[in-house]
């Protein structure tokens, strides 16, 4: 056992730091932790590292991946958290990638994969419906064969940032008499056919984030069917177990504590500093220990992944305390704001340079809003309870 | 003791509650917020002519209904009921309590003007450096000739674009903290030297900084006397707590009522969320947590006329454990809603924000403790 980096890793380290600092945009310093970024402000990060080869470390590397060992990406995702560089979206590199590569033809392998790594093509996630969130299984979006196309029907929802892509990739039921998981296939959807229309949903802090995905009879060629017919459930549970390093995100939230601590040192409170109150450092002080608690369970979970066993069910615990650790950042940066968090920045009608108050506060009432969402999607915290529950405790 | 209401604070309470239900639906309630002026001048009007409840809290003599800080609690509790964003905190609550407590004939002309609905204030309290200690101003007024002039900046003063008045903290002596040396005055909103910058609220209100620049004030601009104002300032900021309060029990009422009926109709593994255990053992906390602050509200309402230790350690317990309700109603509202609570769709978004944002008014759940420490253990010490 060793705490430890090995001069390797720590030579690693440096030239990662080294490259960031060389070629992150200047123009999108400082903006990476915002949900209010452009699809060219995501995209721009994304290609530099592409060009670098490193967008997908996680991958195989006969398919794009860097060959990392597990601790060189843990190093790699900590260098882009302390940096605050926008990140990579999941959906594409973390999500259906490793779908295409594991279940994929070679056709589809070589169709789809260039353009996920490259960042020319935009996806999205097509699970959730109205009726169907917590329960995903009894989603009803129906395709139907029709030769060799699937004709598809149906609606999706809170399909995240749906209105840029290009891509979607899709649960549908295909057998609607067999059992709920049984009936269902993985199809990956040109956003931009006939009878595809994306409507926004405004959410809480009054971002376009999320979207409604109506499917009129539209037109999906059988070949963009991920494995077998009905087995999409497969690719589905493939996918929640797959790409856990990150899950956590203590990487950002590490960075997203020390920013609280700048709030807290430039607040004033009774004439001092905010950051000396004894209450407000207890309780910054109670964040961190429980940030630390979680970085030392994701290094254990790591090293038991790397050691070949996969990572299982105990992953809920990092999303749960993940989630929550994410969420209590935001409430403390409301609290530490004081009177400023009130102001709405958008709202200012032709004055969006110059916000109300400190600019550290303009966003912490927005910020405090959105990360509602993390306790909810990705399989609500109660979700999380029950799995760890049934496949960890065997309740 | 008696904790039954009499029949007139029962009419006031059921007018209120007939004329929002009537005119004062979600969809109106954000139409009028997201609107150019973010309040509806008519509604205001109408609150002073056909339902009187601009008077609640003022004698009869001045032309009120003879109520107190209980019609206050009724009103403000109405209001939350339906996220109104009417200004009556800072007008009838606050204006008048400054007017009241100051006293004399201008005050009880000016609250004459509140009651019919003319004169709309906005408390110019806050500064941008001095959280919720309300002595910490740099604002300062300097005696000129007869009158007074202005200097400073205000923070985040709540309702300023719809007022006619403002009533402003400044520093007449002392150093920036002291306790002495702190007047109130009166302000028309368009006098010379006078400027702001208005911007909506993230709970649907409406709020500017207040900048002044060398404003002359006439001398009967100040309210009460010269360099004793902290006591006037904490008792109304005390009163204005407590209103809050109420306002969030009906706030957090909503937001437990909301839930339980989404939770009932929203099915999911074949049957309705509410049968899910651990969604129903939150209900209940949320619950729990409206009632305890109903009690400590209605507390701390009776407690506003005694000593200013009882009063303030009143108001502190009450805050802080409404502030505390406020943040748990409000997420597990959210989260129980699953997706539908993150949409601006939806009613349930608003009340929580609301929630939120009364949680850090007129001071978090910390600095409430920390006062309710310091007049619990420090004094008897
Ligand atoms: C911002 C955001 C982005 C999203 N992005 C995407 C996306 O890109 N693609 C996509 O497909 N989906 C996306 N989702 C959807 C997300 O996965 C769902 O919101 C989530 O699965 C919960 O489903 P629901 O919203 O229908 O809530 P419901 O399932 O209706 O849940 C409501 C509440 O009931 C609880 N509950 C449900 N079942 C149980 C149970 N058995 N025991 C105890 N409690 C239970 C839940 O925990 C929750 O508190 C997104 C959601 C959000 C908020």
């Amino acid at each position: 056992m060793d705490l430890q980096f090995s001069p390797e890793d720590i030579a690693f380290r440096d030239e990662v730091r080294a490259f960031i600092a060389d070629n992150y945009p200047a123009g999108l310093r400082g903006k990476g932790g915002r949900e209010d970024l452009s699809k060219e402000d995501i995209l721009s990060w994304h290609r530099i590292l592409a060009r670098k080869g490193w967008v997908a470390p996680a991958w195989p590397k006969e398919y794009g991946g860097t060959g990392w060992n597990a601790v060189q990406r843990y190093i790699f995702s900590e260098e882009l958290a302390r940096a605050e560089t926008t990140p990579i979206l999941p959906f594409g590199i973390a999500m259906v990638g490793p779908v295409i590569y594991t279940f994929g033809t070679p056709e589809q392998k070589a169709k789809f994969l260039p353009g996920i790594l490259s960042g020319d093509d935009w996806w999205c996630q097509g699970y959730s419906e109205p009726g169907a969130g917590s329960d995903l299984a009894s989603l009803r979006t129906r395709a139907e064969r029709d030769g060799d196309h699937y004709i598809v029907n149906g609606q999706k929802t809170w399909t995240t940032l749906a209105q840029h892509a290009d891509w979607g990739f899709f649960l549908v039921r295909t057998d609607p008499a067999a059992k709920p998981q049984e009936g269902i296939s993985f199809l990956l959807i040109d956003m931009k056919s006939p009878g595809v229309t994306v409507r926004p949903i405004i959410t809480l802090g009054g971002e376009h984030e999320v979207n409604e995905v109506w499917l009129e009879n539209v037109r999906v060629p059988v070949e963009n069917r991920i494995y077998e017919e009905n087995k999409g459930w497969t690719c589905a549970k493939f996918l929640l177990a797959h790409e856990r390093t990150g899950i956590a995100g203590v990487a950002r939230s590490k960075r997203g504590v020390e920013r609280l601590r700048d709030i807290a040192a430039s607040e004033v409170d009774q004439g001092q500093p905010l950051i000396q109150n004894p209450f407000f450092k207890r309780k910054i002080a109670e964040l961190e220990i429980d940030l630390t608690s979680l970085e030392y369970t994701e290094l254990r979970s790591l090293a038991s992944t790397a050691a070949g066993k996969g990572p299982g069910p105990e992953s809920s615990l990092l999303k749960i305390k993940g989630s929550e650790i994410q969420q209590r950042i935001t409430e403390l940066a409301l609290e530490a704001v004081g009177h400023y968090g009130a102001p709405y920045f958008r709202g200012f009608g032709g004055d969006n340079e110059h916000g109300i108050g400190p600019d550290y506060a303009q966003r912490a009432a927005p910020t405090y809003f959105n990360m509602r969402k993390t306790t909810i999607y990705g399989g609500s915290n109660e979700i999380q309870r029950n799995i760890i529950a049934k496949m960890v405790l065997g309740l | 003791m008696d904790f039954s209401y009499t029949e007139t604070q029962t009419m006031l309470r059921d007018t209120l509650a007939r004329y929002l239900s009537d005119r004062y639906d979600h969809e109106t309630r954000m139409k009028v917020s997201r609107s150019d002026a973010g309040w509806s001048a008519a509604t205001w009007k109408a609150f002073a002519d056909e339902l009187g409840i601009l008077g609640a809290p003022f004698t009869e003599a001045q032309g009120g209904l003879g109520g107190g800080a209980l019609e206050n609690m009724i009103v403000m509790e109405e209001l939350g009921s339906r996220l109104v964003v009417e200004p009556y905190l800072s007008t009838v609550v606050i204006g008048g309590g400054v007017l009241r407590a100051t006293g004399g004939a201008a005050a009880d002309d000016l609250i004459g003007r509140i009651i019919g609905g003319e004169v709309v204030t906005a408390f110019a309290y806050a500064e941008p450096h001095g959280r919720y200690d309300w002595a910490d101003l740099k604002t300062t007024a300097k005696k000129d000739g007869a009158g007074w002039v202005l200097n400073g900046h205000k923070a985040v003063v709540r309702d300023a674009p719809h007022a006619t008045h403002l009533i402003v903290s400044a520093r007449t002596g002392g150093g920036q903290r002291d306790r002495d040396g702190v007047s109130l005055f009166l302000v028309e909103k368009g006098a010379r030297g006078v400027s702001t910058r208005d911007y909506p609220t993230v709970d649907g209100g409406r709020a500017s900084e207040v900048y002044f620049e060398n404003a002359s004030l006439p001398a009967d601009a100040l309210l009460g006397a010269e360099g004793a104002a902290l006591p006037v300032i904490e008792r109304v900021i005390d009163e204005a707590t407590v209103a809050i309060c109420a306002e969030a029990t009906g706030v957090m009422r909503q937001l437990h009522l909301q839930t339980m009926d989404y939770a009932k109709q929203r099915k999911q593994f074949g049957r309705a969320i509410s049968d899910f255990q651990v969604l129903q053992h939150r209900m209940v906390d949320m619950f729990m947590e409206v009632e305890q602050s109903v009690s400590l509200t209605l507390m701390a309402t009776l407690k506003l006329e005694e000593s200013d230790a009882e009063r303030m350690k009143a108001v502190s317990a009450a805050k802080s454990r409404v502030g505390k309700a406020c943040r748990f109603v409000g997420q597990s509202a959210i989260q129980i809603h699953g997706g539908m609570g993150m949409t601006d769709e939806l009613a349930v978004g608003h009340y929580f924000k609301r929630a939120t944002m009364i949680e850090n008014q007129f001071g978090s759940i910390d600095h409430h403790l920390a006062r309710y420490e310091r007049l619990s253990f420090d004094a008897a010490a």
